[in-house]
């Protein structure tokens, strides 16, 4: 599933199917475990990929259903790149700091996504059009 | 793709602790949900959740575990949560969990809190 595609690249591609965050989760870890990246900082990796998976699979009606994944290698960093061919949102929409609170009060329970990533790497960034959504997201070592 | 998610349920005097095993996503919040609430009719309003095989998280798991805890505001319950690996733990935290319910390290830590 997974391929070199440079020096310092590793490209996945994975089918929006339940539960396939899970198996792109393994390449990161690899990857990161090459880098020598500490377990925890592996686990938040993780942790934030699963978010930008499953907000992928759930929001992007994208028409070929797969999700493309780059993994960049720098010496200190690694930036993850996941993008899909979806129809894109406005980037403005998105709550970014959810309270607990008003969750609690609400029939909407969901909308985490993005603060987790936010808080687990040490940046992310968003691009979407009506041709897809690109998520960059990149932790330091 | 991830291990069956799975929910074992020992019920105590004072509180039922409840260990799951496997991927804590919308299938696996809903199994703990499901099983807190059957536990709340029989009068139960006190829980533990062990998540010590439960390594593996995601918000819509947690969204439902949120769905838990406002459950049991409504009725006065209490919730701990135990074994949670550092990023877990961190998650709960950033989505603010830790301000409706408890984080002990052990299971044994919760229960001597349940029973103060």
């Amino acid at each position: 599933m997974a391929k070199e595609s440079s020096v310092n690249e590793v490209d996945l591609v994975i089918p929006m199917l339940p539960d396939i965050e899970v198996a792109a989760t393994k390449t990161a870890a690899a990857v990161a475990e090459y880098m020598k990246f500490d377990s925890d900082k592996i686990d938040e990796l993780n942790q934030a990929l699963i978010e930008a998976c499953i907000n992928s699979f759930e929001h992007s009606k994208s028409l070929d259903k797969k999700l493309y994944i780059k993994f960049i290698i720098n010496d200190n960093e690694l930036t993850v790149v996941i993008k899909d061919k979806g129809s894109g949102f406005d980037t403005g929409s998105i709550n970014e700091n959810p309270d607990i609170k008003d969750k609690l009060k609400s029939d909407y329970k969901r909308g985490w996504g993005l603060m987790l990533m936010k808080n687990l790497m040490d940046s992310v960034e968003i691009d979407s059009n009506e041709y897809g959504t690109t998520l960059t997201m990149t932790k330091i070592k | 793709m991830s291990d069956a998610f799975d929910v074992k349920v020992e019920k105590r005097a004072n509180c039922a602790v409840l260990r799951t095993e496997g991927y804590v996503n919308n299938l696996g919040g809903e199994k703990i949900s499901e099983k807190v609430d059957q536990l709340i009719d029989t009068g139960i309003t006190v829980f533990i959740i062990n998540f010590e095989k439960s390594n593996i998280v995601n918000s819509i798991g947690i969204s439902i575990l949120i769905e838990v805890i406002e459950k049991l505001v409504d009725i006065g319950g209490k919730i701990y949560f135990t074994n949670l690996t550092k990023t877990i733990s961190k998650t709960f935290s950033i989505m603010g969990l830790t301000q409706f319910a408890e984080i002990c390290e052990t299971e044994d830590d919760a229960i001597k809190e349940v029973s103060k």
